[in-house]
């Protein structure tokens, strides 16, 4: 059984626990990804900078600063793990690179990232929608936190309307 | 020369220097080629040798005053200032990502304010994403909101951006009257931008933090803060004594160069490359070029297009046309092109036109259609990036921030009966 663990920044401890569900001998791979359009909108401002050359253009400097992060981060969710696992850092769009790293996985665990006091619409970001959406294997989706208890749906869904 | 053919020759030229300047050759500055291409069209006579020189007179004072912001934003970064201001946002931050976008917003919009859009874009991001890394949070809503302030935050005072200078020297404004009327239009188009990159990045903001060490604390440089201070201080002052505002300028770099310099913490060849002496000659060169451009024809279809007075609607049209032009060739030709149309008007259209060319921009995430276009033909085979989540920020800041801030402008005018 192959398992990759999709982490983000401020969610990524409870991806990591959510693996005591993972039979023992299956493989484990974090996964992050870091987001290009961060370097891209860091140059993208420099480029609007009409005549200053080449010279000074940010994006390379928060692209290399991105990578060390990432290094960081899946160094902490190893650590945190306690089980063998690759490590895999990728860059690019990444709801596009999510979805291709789980190609050929049995399964994916992702954390929900909206508002935590507010409970829906909006449980999902944007990258994290299309990857549940779009995973060509199943999905383990956990809450960041201690899961809301049943009180926390105040208002009980309406009865089916009849015609 | 012919009033057409120069008119034709100064146009294929203003074209020329637009597209090397978005096509941005590596390892060459923009001024070889705005240069030559400038003195050609002295040569050829589209521009008589008289009107490029009093062209070229009246920018020199506006660039060197660009030179030494320029140099002073580098100063204050080689004192540590930036690096001080990220380290005190995260630890005011802690786990708290809102929290850590509102210090943004502030750092970034005071910084732009103060040392114009280039230290926001150049010296402040890469900080700023360095602090979000450091807490652990994602990084996305602060560094668009860095990108996106270096543009709108940069109405408030005269140094802010490059185009303020431009517009301050014939607006006719002291600098602290321009400020009085820059504030409000300032604060409203920061809110916008706050409202809705807090609502586009939700997700995001609400995925927490996790900081993975206690923020160290670096001291702020308390010398190069009350240089600065000063600094702005000796900016209305010089003003309200008819002298150039530069000169405060000068003094500021020279009291944060000549201790830098002391502490081996620069050299002068640092301080005059920080200076940016080859887009200094871009500017100049390309105020000649444009000028070849209004004076044979394009004033002409300008001034039947740009509404006159200084009514709410007429403002809004002003600031519509400024951030059309500089959305299709970029903020620095386009405020070139304007200024001589709206300063007869008076200031508040001089002022729309800023508000036009600075909240504009942020459109397209790269400043105007052309780099947008140039860029997506240069990186097609590369990781593409979301350019419909970045058109859909820009649509959703730009024409509620535009405006918004006109409006404010236009209420401004009307309390200070301006």
């Amino acid at each position: 059984m192959k398992v990759v663990i999709w982490l983000t920044e401020g969610t990524w401890p409870a991806c990591v626990g959510a693996a005591r569900w993972v039979p023992a001998d299956a493989d484990v791979e974090l996964l992050f990804v870091v987001d290009d359009d961060i370097a891209a909108a860091a140059s993208g401002a420099h480029a609007g900078l009409m005549g200053r050359g080449t010279h000074g253009d940010p994006g390379g400097q928060v692209a290399a600063l991105s990578a060390v992060a990432a290094d960081e981060l899946l160094a902490s969710a190893a650590q945190a793990l306690g089980r063998p696992a690759a490590r895999t850092r990728r860059h690019g769009r990444v709801e596009h690179e999510v979805v291709e790293a789980s190609a050929g996985a049995d399964l994916l665990v992702c954390a929900r990232d909206g508002e935590r006091s507010r409970l829906g619409p909006h449980s999902l970001g944007p990258a994290t929608r299309f990857v549940v959406d779009h995973a060509p294997c199943q999905v383990l989706l956990v809450w960041p936190g201690p899961p809301p208890g049943i009180e926390s749906m105040q208002h009980p869904p309406h009865p089916p309307h009849h015609r | 020369m012919t009033g057409v053919t120069a008119e034709v020759s100064s146009l294929v030229a203003l074209l020329a220097v637009i597209v090397v300047a978005v096509a941005r050759p590596k390892g060459w500055s923009e001024a070889w080629f705005a240069v030559p291409l400038a003195v050609a069209l002295l040569v050829t006579g589209a521009v008589s040798t008289s009107s490029a020189w009093s062209e070229t007179r009246r920018l020199l004072p506006v660039v060197g005053f660009l030179a030494l912001i320029l140099a002073m934003a580098q100063l204050c970064d080689r004192e540590g200032l930036f690096a001080a201001v990220g380290g005190h946002v995260a630890r005011v931050s802690g786990d708290r990502p809102h929290r850590l976008l509102l210090g943004v917003f502030v750092t970034a919009s005071v910084t732009t304010a103060v040392l114009s859009l280039d230290a926001t874009v150049v010296l402040l991001t890469p900080v700023v994403f360095a602090t979000a890394a450091r807490l652990g949070t994602r990084p996305s809503p602060h560094v668009h909101a860095c990108s996106h302030l270096a543009n709108t935050a940069s109405l408030l005072l005269p140094v802010s951006n490059l185009t303020n200078l431009l517009a301050f020297a014939v607006c006719g404004l002291s600098f602290a009257r321009f400020t009085g009327l820059m504030a409000l239009p300032w604060l409203v188009a920061i809110a916008v931008e706050y409202v809705v990159l807090r609502r586009f990045f939700r997700a995001d903001l609400a995925a927490g933090a996790r900081p993975a060490a206690q923020p160290h604390d670096v001291p702020l440089p308390r010398y190069a803060l009350v240089v600065l201070a000063a600094t702005l201080v000796g900016f209305a002052v010089a003003s309200s004594l008819s002298l150039d505002p530069a000169w405060a300028a000068l003094l500021g770099v020279l009291a944060l160069a000549v201790r830098a310099l002391g502490r081996r913490r620069t050299t002068v060849r640092e301080v005059v490359v920080s200076a940016n002496p080859g887009f200094l000659a871009f500017v100049l060169a390309l105020g000649v070029i444009v000028k070849g451009v209004l004076d044979h024809g394009l004033s002409q279809v300008l001034a039947r297009v740009v509404p006159g007075g200084t009514s709410w609607p007429a403002l809004l049209a002003v600031a519509g046309i400024a951030a059309l032009l500089a959305n299709l060739v970029n903020n620095l030709p386009a405020v070139l092109a304007l200024l001589p149309i709206v300063t007869p008007i008076g200031a508040g259209a001089v002022l729309a036109v800023l508000v036009g060319v600075n909240v504009g921009p942020n459109l397209t995430y790269v400043g105007s259609l052309a780099t947008l276009l140039w860029r997506r033909v240069v990186h097609r085979h590369e990781h593409e990036v979301s350019l419909a989540g970045f058109t859909r920020l820009g649509l959703l800041t730009v024409p509620a921030g535009l405006v918004a801030a006109t409006t404010a402008l236009w209420a401004m005018l009307q309390v200070t009966g301006g």
